[in-house]
């Protein structure tokens, strides 16, 4: 578990949600097919694992916030909090 | 009367009265907006535009100058219906009166939706409406940036949505959406968006909405500089402008079209609970997987493992051969070894010439003490022997007298028994001189004293001629010494070694 674990998220975590998505319906897919070593499935399963966790993360970490688009004297754009609602 | 009239009228200048009408013209009108419709229209080389606007019965002549001019984002054309608004002037020069346009814009729908078809034929002559040109929408936007005006409902609509879906960082870019300013408004909040370098601030999603309006209210949205601006947007861009019904030009360019406001926000994120138990399930699925996986393994070992002897078993007959084995190679090793090196020390020592010559000398040694003891026996032998016959002879000496019979036998034993001593005496010398003299002829030296040679190489004594080679050092000895030579030249090593003892005489001396 440890070796997989270590390496694993580094890589996991550059993965896009979707991509992440993905990947782990596959690993799932072919968990049910039944048609991987017993070793490789250990392998996969850890990745599956953490593929959960970062889509968890990005899932959880999404909250809403509004900026308005102002310009700064040089008449470059930055945002600020809108405060619409 | 008419004369005096006349007289009294005061006498202008042609440009008094020329600046008289200018001032009445421009004071009583000042601003104007009229319905048109497009008569001649010519840019004259000064960038200047020179039209006439007409109805039924009238025209009128109106001056787009170059500034205003270069800004039509339609292209005036006779016939077009157009509403132009502007100051009242003259043109002294020509005694012509005509509206100064500040702002000039198509009339009517049906002006409008002519003009649209215009520029949508030539936005899709450029390309700008392919498939090919629209890029994908992000899975999840990591921010989405919306144009629109940040008053009214459309915004809050947008956000709304969003927040019941998946709560995202939303970036709006306040602009108008109706009126002149907002194509202009609208095109540059785009632009603006895509040229926003900092990741911590681009967005990876435009959204560009307005609410449901007339034709006019959505004009801005089929400027050709909006349209333009979205289709260079490097940003994936969703239109949401108006109702379904509504195709503004900027839905052509869009990568998508949302129906409405609303909608562009359900196209712009997936649900976020939605995703939250997709992936709830797929973990479970995988979880359950895997533990029926390694039951099913765990099953299949225990069943074989109950088939297999245990490894001990399997083992303890090879453990018993290796424990035995291995007991037995160090002793095995050791004695092999030490045989061996016994054997070696004592063939080594004998191999040795000095070992050979010292072998020879004890021989010889030996040799000469057993001559020297057979000669020594022989004599004590032979005196023991003398002796007893003195005693013998002595003790028939004195009984001769007696018989004489006897004495003559006696005579005869004597004789016979001298003979026998001197065979035996005979016959051991005879053995004695041959051991001698075969013992001469192995001494090497006593062979070397009859002329022989030996040649000793580096590696020992040479005994054929093949053991040398051309240019050798050698050593050759003789009975009174040692000399150095080396064996000559090209010359055949057989002749070369013909010199010292051939192996054939050799052989024979044994």
């Amino acid at each position: 578990m440890s070796d997989t674990a270590e390496k694993s998220p580094p890589y996991v975590s550059t993965l896009s949600f979707e991509a992440a998505l993905k990947e782990l319906e596959s690993i799932v897919e072919k968990l049910e097919r039944g048609d991987v070593e017993l070793e490789e499935s250990i392998a996969i399963y850890e990745r599956g694992a953490a593929l959960k966790k970062h889509c968890e993360d990005k899932l959880k970490a999404a909250q809403m916030k509004v900026d308005k688009i102002v310009f700064d004297e040089d008449g470059a754009p930055k945002a600020e909090p809108a405060g619409l609602d | 009367m008419a004369s005096d009239s006349l007289s009294n009228l005061p006498e202008l200048t042609v440009s008094e009265l020329s600046g008289a009408v200018k001032r009445t013209i421009e004071g009583a009108f000042e601003r104007v907006r009229v319905r048109a419709e497009l008569g001649r229209v010519v840019t004259a080389r000064s960038g200047h535009m020179y039209l006439d606007l007409k109805d039924e019965r009238a025209t009128i002549s109106g001056v787009a100058w170059k500034g205003l001019a270069a800004g039509f984002n339609f292209r005036p054309e006779e016939g077009l219906e157009v509403i132009a608004e502007g100051k009242l002037s003259t043109f002294p020069g020509q005694s012509k009166y005509q509206i100064i346009i500040d702002r000039l814009e198509p009339a009517g729908v049906g002006a409008l939706m002519a003009l649209l078809e215009e520029r949508k034929k030539k936005l899709a002559a450029e390309g700008l409406f392919d498939e090919a040109r629209k890029k994908p929408l992000p899975y999840i936007p990591e921010r989405i940036g919306v144009v629109t005006s940040p008053t009214g409902a459309v915004i809050r609509d947008i956000l709304h949505r969003l927040s019941d879906r998946f709560p995202s960082h939303v970036l709006l870019w306040p602009v108008l959406v109706q009126g002149e300013k907002a194509a202009g408004q609208i095109a540059s909040a785009i632009s603006g968006f895509n040229s926003i370098e900092d990741p911590k601030l681009r967005p990876d999603l435009l959204i560009v909405a307005r609410g449901g309006g007339s034709i006019e209210d959505l004009w801005c949205f089929n400027e050709e500089v909006v349209a333009r601006a979205a289709a260079n947007s490097q940003i994936p861009l969703i239109s949401a402008v108006g109702h379904e019904t509504d195709w503004t030009l900027i839905d052509f360019v869009s990568d998508y079209r949302a129906p409405t406001p609303t909608g562009a926000a359900e196209r712009a994120v997936p649900v976020r609970a939605e995703l939250m138990t997709d992936i709830v399930n797929l973990s479970g699925r995988m979880s359950s997987i895997r533990a029926r996986q390694f039951d099913r393994a765990q099953t299949l070992l225990r069943a074989a493992s109950r088939a297999l002897r245990t490894p001990e078993a399997l083992l303890s007959g090879f453990w018993q051969r290796l424990d035995s084995a291995s007991a037995h190679l160090g002793p095995a090793l050791r004695n092999r070894i030490s045989a061996a090196s016994q054997r070696y020390h004592r063939l080594s020592g004998r191999l040795q010439p000095r070992a050979l010559r010292s072998l020879t000398t004890d021989r010889l040694k030996h040799l000469d003490s057993q001559q020297r003891r057979a000669a020594h026996a022989l004599r004590r032998a032979s005196s023991q022997k003398e002796a007893e016959l003195n005693r013998l002879a002595r003790r028939l000496a004195a009984q001769k007298p007696q018989t004489k019979a006897p004495a003559e036998a006696l005579e005869t034993q004597l004789a016979r028994l001298s003979q026998a001593a001197q065979r035996l005496n005979e016959r051991k010398r005879d053995r004695l001189v041959s051991a001698f003299r075969m013992l001469e002829s192995v001494n090497p030296k006593g062979v070397l004293a009859r002329g022989y040679a030996l040649v000793h190489t580096e590696s020992g004594l040479a005994r054929r001629a093949g053991d040398l080679n051309p240019g050798d050092a050698i050593q050759i000895e003789f009975a009174d010494g040692k000399k150095a030579a080396a064996v000559g030249g090209k010359a055949s090593p057989r002749k070369a070694a013909k010199k010292p003892s051939a192996p054939g005489k050799q052989g024979d001396l044994f």
